[in-house]
């Protein structure tokens, strides 16, 4: 499905991304965790088209993305960034409906069609009661949820998210992170970069984590996040724990907890 | 329904603006002259003289300037995701105010004025583009400085024309003509203007919807499947070739471009598809009124632009402040 091949990416003479190589299949949810630095959103720009690699290359379904058009790839991938404020107050359908973009000749307005997907990619987010709400003035968690919607609009194979949980309270979070889950339940490649250790245990099939650009471990969660591991990322004690959810689910909690210095 | 009053609004400003001046004609005047004009026995009286060649091409000229300014204001805020942005941010008002001052400094005909004011303002705007292209810095922020380096070139070489100029006659020439006013508008500069301020119409009405993307930012456009460079460079281009074409025949006419997209916008809401129609009306209506104003008031003409920036900047705060809400 998405296939990240030996991807390197130097800005200038700083090489940003070193080699990095992962695949993700149909209906995984891959988490990307690192520190902040690591090149994360560097990896992101680079899958989504954004910024070319300086080797190696980005493939969807044996396509190079670098290759695609913007309206082709829109087609296949859609992209949540982190919530915020455009600077016109647009109506969450008119945002939901701007997904339909990469489907449109190029001068048309969307028709329709158009309309009842925006329509239903609403209603599988629960949110089809703030169709008519002015974006700006929904809270920080309803327009997560809207730009996801804009994502399902768009009707890709793959999502790419960035911490899309990043400015939302802690209720909001998990939310979001259900609905993600449920998604890729469904058959959507999804890519996730998180720096919160405990999303990924909550809802990925498959973690890699990242540190100064390079890759440092790939497989399923229960086993990249241990306690050692998170040590050599973040470098602070972190202690680990399972419980088990009220369905039934077993999941680890990672905590950090860090040894307090000079007192 | 808003569209329609909107329409009935331009044509009771149209006739409106045929009514007053300083020959009054009444309505069943003008209908008697226009009736007269086309169906009578073809010897024209002094009203109808009025009426065709002079009133008529400045009342079109009113509404076409005001529409293509506002037209174009409300793409560029679109474009550069800044409420704030008129359409003269890359230099097109600077560029045709230079080659207009210069035409005049070499005591050229009106329509060579018109056509070095269009030229000079088209190439201001291209080498801001290309300056920005240059400076490969951001895509938007990186354009609207090239523009304010190439506004302020342009700028200072009309102040060098001013003060060249002999004081007697061009001086004053340059003065009113950098003050605006349509008072000289006749059908050869208003065709001459109609052709490339339609070809940018037609275009910048196409990609409406799009403008709606772009304002979400260049990294969600092109992953929302847009070709942002084309559209940037589709816009640009049709935006200035209306400014530069208007500005051509009415000189320096300020705030339209500004303060009639907040107007639409309140009125209409943030999306394109509807709202550039509506500018594009409201610009069209707020002009002719504005240069009926500059025609009446006094018993000598009122430069337009004076009007519109003294008009504008009350206005704009009363919009401002009603309209603010979200955009930040």
């Amino acid at each position: 499905m998405l296939e990240i091949k030996n991807v390197s990416y130097s800005y200038g003479k700083s090489e940003i991304l070193h080699e990095i190589s992962f695949k993700v299949e149909k209906g995984e949810l891959m988490c990307v965790l690192g520190p902040n630095g690591c090149g994360k959103t560097t990896l992101l720009k680079n899958i989504l088209g954004l910024l070319t690699p300086s080797a190696g290359s980005v493939l969807i379904d044996g396509d190079e993305v670098q290759k695609l058009s913007q309206k082709k790839l829109a087609q296949v991938m859609g992209y949540i960034p982190q919530a915020h404020t455009p600077p016109f107050p647009f109506k969450v359908f008119d945002v939901v409906l701007m997904g339909r973009t990469a489907y449109l000749s190029s001068l048309a307005i969307p028709n329709k069609k158009d309309e009842e997907i925006a329509q239903e990619a609403l209603a599988k987010l629960n949110i089809t009661h703030l169709k008519d709400s002015i974006y700006t003035k929904i809270s920080g968690g309803e327009r997560q949820l809207v730009l996801i919607a804009r994502a399902l609009a768009q009707q890709p194979k793959i999502l790419i998210m960035d911490e899309p949980t990043s400015s939302l309270d802690f209720g909001k979070q998990t939310i979001v992170l259900e609905h993600v889950r449920l998604l890729a339940r469904k058959g959507i490649s999804i890519l996730m970069v998180t720096h919160d250790p405990g999303h990924a245990l909550f809802c990925a099939d498959k973690v890699v984590t990242l540190k100064k650009g390079r890759l440092l471990e790939l497989g399923i969660p229960q086993d990249v996040i241990s306690e050692d591991s998170m040590r050599a990322m973040y470098n602070t004690e972190v202690k680990i724990d399972r419980m088990q959810l009220p369905d039934g689910r077993i999941i680890c909690v990672c905590v950090a907890v860090p040894k307090p210095t000079g007192i | 329904m808003k569209k329609f009053l909107l329409i009935l609004l331009l044509i009771a400003a149209f006739l409106f603006s045929f009514a007053i001046g300083r020959y009054a004609i009444s309505l069943p005047q003008l209908w008697s002259i226009l009736y007269g004009h086309y169906f009578g026995s073809g010897a024209e009286t002094n009203l109808e003289t009025v009426v065709f060649n002079i009133r008529l091409p400045r009342i079109f000229a009113a509404m076409l300037v005001g529409a293509a300014l506002s037209t174009a204001g409300a793409a560029y805020q679109g474009m550069f995701k800044n409420p704030l942005v008129s359409p003269d941010i890359l230099g097109a008002s600077a560029g045709a105010g230079f080659g207009a001052c210069l035409a005049i400094y070499y005591s050229q005909s009106g329509f060579v004025i018109q056509l070095s004011a269009f030229l000079f303002g088209f190439v201001a705007v291209l080498l801001a583009y290309l300056i920005n292209i240059k400076l490969d810095y951001d895509p938007t922020v990186g354009l609207v400085l090239s523009g304010i380096l190439i506004s302020t070139l342009f700028s200072s070489g009309t102040g060098a024309l001013k003060y060249f100029a002999d004081a007697n006659d061009k001086l004053p020439a340059i003065t009113f003509w950098l003050m605006g006013s349509l008072s000289s508008v006749d059908k050869g500069d208003l065709f001459s203007a109609l052709i490339p301020i339609t070809l940018g119409f037609i275009p910048l009405f196409l990609v409406r919807w799009r403008l709606n993307v772009l304002a979400f930012g260049e990294d969600e456009a092109r992953t929302l499947g847009i070709n942002t460079n084309r559209l940037r460079l589709i816009v640009v281009l049709s935006s200035t070739l209306v400014t530069a074409a208007s500005v051509s025949i009415s000189g320096m006419v300020g705030w339209i471009g500004l303060v009639i997209p907040h107007l639409a916008r309140a009125i209409v809401g943030p999306n394109y598809r509807t709202l550039l129609p509506v500018t594009f009306i409201l610009g069209a209506i707020y002009l002719l009124l504005v240069d009926d104003l500059a025609r009446c008031l006094g018993s000598v003409e009122v430069p337009l632009g004076i009007l519109t920036s003294l008009i504008g900047v009350p206005f704009f705060i009363l919009i401002f402040k009603n309209n603010v809400r979200g955009w930040k």
